[in-house]
């Protein structure tokens, strides 16, 4: 292992990974939004759009997001679409979490029982106070052991958009082994960016599902 | 004769059009009255409760809660549902909110009453059902009939007009019972206006101003608590309360 070389290559890890970082969270954002929304229009039953959202859920859910990332990326700008390329890889993540919190928060929603919406209602609630005070706080926390493990999921997924030439950190360590033939420093520090990203989050995220588990409130 | 105050007229209703849950049912609760609603599991009592604030969708009749018309897609719902307060079997409790926030919540939220002063009043209706201790605990740390008396005072919280109450003590261990058939005994004692389902034949007895027995979706008879229980008119009522004595047991030696 060359000491050297890995201090060399620092600041350039380090600017790769805060590409990772802006492209990841904003990616998981509307994420979380696309997901909540869907899983609401599933739960609701809301006519024709829950049909349109089944159909966005098996397409992203089942198709790897590196395929997906080619399709928006090569297959957008033929139809005359340009995007460039982190907008398309905001967007590539976006899609295909989306898929996935819409199916975690789908199966919070459904733990609740329709008697629980009843009793909002005899109180003199409308659906939209209902929904927003006694359903969703209990959905989001039934389902925030799977919507942590989307976030991780989806930060890692991040790595495959080294493949249309984001200069994230997978991008950067494949680089730096093409040229300089430096491959142990490069893949130790690739490791540990990803370390550096994730740990927290995992951290974060067992504090934070401890916390609002459904079962143990008042614990 | 005091104020009407739900009128429910003919109503019918049918699952899949397979057979009448009920079937052509009609009665009128008046102001301070308690009726007591009594019949075999399945006879269509709990659905007809659920009718009364729009849970239930009916297929033909008409309910009237003071002259509005209770439909449960129209807009004037919400401010129904406020005047006739619920009490579910399975108590309903919100189990992510504290005791008093359960209690706090939709006279805050729904009738935009000022904070304090809706806090003053839940304390004082925890306290009145020996709960005031328990109002920063969650729902989960309570007994069942404790939370029951959460649910009855969330309820009232809401200063509703009519209460009804759906088989409030079929999910309670026997010795928990008491403790909130007692607070609906208080209830009524303050001339309170409720439509009460129950399996509890004593509480009925002592409770109602007047009964409702019902089977197959029908009225079969109703009456003062003390005629239908010493003598019900019809012969399906008298199997019915059959059911709940027992003869003495004599060993065949």
């Amino acid at each position: 292992m060359d000491f050297v070389v890995l201090k060399e290559y620092l600041p350039l890890f380090a600017k790769a990974m805060i590409l990772t970082l802006k492209i990841g969270w904003m990616g998981i954002a509307f994420a979380i939004l696309i997901g909540l929304f869907s899983a609401m229009i599933k739960h609701l039953g809301v006519p024709f759009l829950r049909y349109v959202v089944s159909v966005y859920i098996e397409l992203f859910r089942n198709t790897p997001l590196l395929v997906q990332l080619f399709f928006l990326y090569f297959g957008l700008p033929k139809i005359g679409i340009d995007i460039d390329a982190e907008f398309c890889g905001v967007l590539g993540l976006a899609l295909l979490g989306g898929a996935y919190m819409a199916e975690a928060f789908r199966s919070g929603f459904e733990a609740i029982e329709p008697i629980q919406m009843e009793s909002a209602l005899s109180l003199g609630m409308n659906h939209f106070q209902a929904m927003g005070h006694v359903i969703l706080p209990q959905a989001v926390s039934i389902s925030t052991p799977a919507f942590v493990a989307n976030i991780i999921f989806l930060l890692k997924e991040t790595s495959v958009f080294s493949a249309i030439s984001l200069m994230d950190l997978m991008f950067t360590a494949k680089d730096l082994i093409g040229s300089y033939y430096k491959t142990t420093e490069s893949l130790a520090l690739l490791v540990i960016f990803y370390l550096v990203i994730l740990l927290p989050v995992s951290i974060v995220g067992s504090i934070v599902e401890r916390r609002v588990r459904y079962a143990s409130f008042g614990d | 004769m005091s104020q009407e105050f739900i009128k429910v007229n003919h109503i019918t209703k049918t699952y899949d059009g397979e057979k009448n849950i009920l079937d052509d049912l009609s009665l009128t609760v008046h102001k301070g009255e308690v009726l007591v609603v009594i019949g075999p599991s399945g006879c269509g009592k709990s659905t007809f409760l659920r009718t009364l604030n729009g849970l239930e969708p009916i297929q033909s009749g008409e309910i009237r809660y003071r002259g509005e018309l209770v439909d449960s897609k129209s807009k004037n719902i919400t401010s129904l549902r406020q005047k006739i307060g619920m009490v579910f079997q399975s108590y309903e409790l919100f189990p992510h909110k504290t005791i008093l926030q359960n209690v706090m919540l939709s006279p805050t939220l729904v009738q935009k009453r000022d904070k304090k002063e809706v806090e003053k009043e839940a304390i004082e209706l925890l306290r009145r059902v020996g709960l005031e201790d328990k109002k920063d605990s969650y729902p989960r740390q309570l007994s069942g009939g404790q939370k029951q008396r959460v649910a009855i005072v969330r309820a009232l919280a809401m200063h509703p007009e009519v209460l009804l109450f759906d088989e409030v003590t079929a999910a309670l261990d026997p010795e928990m019972v008491r403790e909130v058939l007692d607070v609906i005994l208080d209830l009524a004692e303050q001339g309170s206006t409720m439509v009460i389902v129950t399996h509890e034949m004593d509480f009925a007895k002592a409770v109602a101003n007047r009964i409702i027995f019902m089977d197959g979706g029908h009225i079969v008879e109703s009456g003062k608590p003390l005629e239908f229980f010493e003598a019900p008119k019809t012969e399906r009522a008298k199997r019915f309360l059959n059911t709940f004595t027992y003869e003495t047991v004599r060993k065949i030696s």
